[in-house]
């Protein structure tokens, strides 16, 4: 994917990669031990990881995994807002994907990088799937408002261009739609097959149900809710070149890793770094020891739910922290909302610590991911507030703070926890490996439409 | 904790007459990835328990008697 929409290549067998990989790790003989939903990583006491808590998913037994390394690739936080359908699996990520590598690395200490950064994407309304402009751009449809018109060059994704979806909305001339139906028979035809059989399989049966033609009509779009995620944004676990945290023998590979817009190759492409790395690192270091202490602890978090009478499903413990999220951190960005919706979630918290009850293994296993869910929350109205600017159009867009200021926030931020508090730094940009053309440096600030005669 | 009896739709049904959980298919229950789809100690069938679906469709691909149906979620649709 060209980074301004010159050219996308899709992948017609992207089905096929799965199928590829288990075989790889068959052949292998790799021990896959599945239904074990991690929960809490372990560390010693000078800060190396030591292993991981995991708990079943249908039976709740607890494991405790000794590792001289552990690689995290638990995907992005994409149950952080709340779909607006209400119907809270409806999201844009894989909806098992609940943000519980961002919890993990953050209570074992990893540093977080630009959490402000929120994954905000153009999706079809309802279906919250993506739209997929930029693959139909190349072969000439477009994203349009509700006259058919143009009004962005590029429809590939970037802050930039959801601020000017958003002010498309905000100008009266929304909805926003993708455009298809002035093209040629043959040439839709190819888009449909590719969108329909490489995205997601059911977009075909969810535009049948609307009885929405691509020849005839344009295709509803809406922005949606908030996430975190790198794999088609640019937060996540801070991680070098070798996909190294800042945690010793602690990896982070993939959507959650902070290697902004990554997609699958980038992820495929880290986890092998993080494979070697860490097979290099095992081999050079012993296990190190945990306290046991930690485990029981650990043990108690997850079991408290089980231990009461009466108290709150965990469905709706997530559905009102997803639904605040959406009232109160949804960009633009104002700060008397954020600490509004700060006071809100704590209230949530306080209930899930103390009230929320779960009756079997899968719920237990909801309740987890409530837990998750929540602290990314709270991770991102901290690394929100530590930014005073404005950047990468919507995804940053703070209404205190509306410009750019490359003097003061030209840099990354890290969030971490320190004393059991949430805590903001700065950290430099890395001299470019690849410079940036000069005509190319603001290519970001020019996306509206301009007539030029 | 009260239970509130209301009726849902949900989004994934299986046809009984062709599904062959009964037989000891597990094929849909495996598959997806929310863990939603059980096998019911009454019917012997696979049913759809939990209405938190990503209309993601392995189950139906992956069911050898295509007794399995994804729709999208009503809320939705």
């Amino acid at each position: 994917m060209h980074h301004i929409g010159t050219y996308v290549l899709p992948m017609p067998n992207g089905e096929t990669v799965k199928k590829a990989v288990y075989r790889q790790l068959r052949r292998a003989r790799i021990l896959i031990s599945n239904r074990f939903m991690a929960t809490r990583l372990l560390t010693s006491k000078d800060g190396r990881v030591a292993g991981a808590i995991a708990v079943n998913t249908r039976t709740a037994e607890f494991l405790v995994l000794k590792a001289k390394a552990v690689i995290l690739c638990m995907g992005a936080a994409g149950r952080l807002g709340l779909p607006t359908s209400g119907y809270m699996f409806g999201t844009y990520e894989n909806a098992a994907n609940s943000g519980d590598g961002y919890a993990m690395a953050y209570h074992a200490g990893a540093a977080l990088a630009n959490l402000e950064c929120f994954q905000i994407n153009p999706l079809i309304k309802d279906y919250n799937g993506p739209a997929c402009a930029y693959v139909a751009g190349p072969f000439g449809a477009y994203t349009a408002n509700n006259q058919g018109s143009r009004f962005i060059e590029c429809d590939y994704w970037s802050g930039q261009m959801m601020l000017e979806f958003y002010n498309e909305l905000q100008s009266g001339k929304g909805p926003v739609f993708l455009k298809l139906n002035h093209l040629h028979e043959n040439t839709i035809s190819e888009i449909e097959h590719t969108l329909h059989k490489v995205e997601r399989p059911t977009r075909g049966l969810f535009h049948e149900g609307r009885n929405t033609d691509y020849r005839k009509e344009m295709i509803e779009m809406h922005i949606s809710e908030i996430g975190f995620c790198s794999g088609h944004s640019a937060s996540g676990v801070f991680v070098d070149e070798f996909a190294r945290t800042t945690v010793r023998g602690l990896y982070a590979a993939g959507d959650m890793a902070s290697v902004p817009h990554n997609y699958m190759l980038g992820a495929f492409t880290n986890g092998s770094i993080a494979g070697e790395d860490a097979m290099g690192f095992a081999q050079e270091n012993d296990f190190a020891e945990f306290d046991t202490a930690d485990v029981a602890r650990e043990k108690e978090r997850v079991l408290a739910p089980t231990r009461r009478e009466d108290g709150i499903p965990p469905n709706q413990i997530e559905y009102k922290t997803r639904r605040l999220v959406n009232d109160y951190l949804q960009p633009p960005k104002v700060t008397r909302k954020f600490e509004l919706g700060q006071k809100r979630l704590d209230e949530v918290r306080d209930d899930m610590n103390n009230a929320m009850l779960v009756q079997n293994a899968h719920e237990l296993m909801r309740s987890l991911e409530a837990h998750s869910i929540l602290d990314c929350a709270d991770m991102a109205v901290s690394a929100s507030l530590y930014r005073t600017e404005s950047r990468w159009g919507l995804y940053h867009l703070r209404t205190d703070y509306p410009e750019k200021d490359n003097e003061n926030w030209f840099c990354h931020t890290l969030l971490r926890k320190q004393d059991g508090r949430m805590t903001n730094e700065k950290r430099a940009v890395a001299p470019y490996i690849v410079p940036i053309a000069d005509e190319e440096k603001d290519l970001y600030d020019k996306q509206r439409i301009r007539a030029s005669a | 904790m009260p239970l509130a009896a209301t009726h849902t739709t949900v989004p994934v049904v299986v046809d009984d007459a062709k599904c062959i959980a009964d037989k000891g298919c597990t094929v849909c229950v495996d598959v997806c990835p929310l863990d939603v789809l059980r096998i019911s100690d009454l019917t012997g069938k696979a049913y759809m328990a939990y209405d938190e679906c990503w209309y993601c469709m392995p189950c139906e691909a992956d069911c050898p008697t295509g007794a399995v149906k994804v729709n999208i979620p009503y809320l939705l649709r």
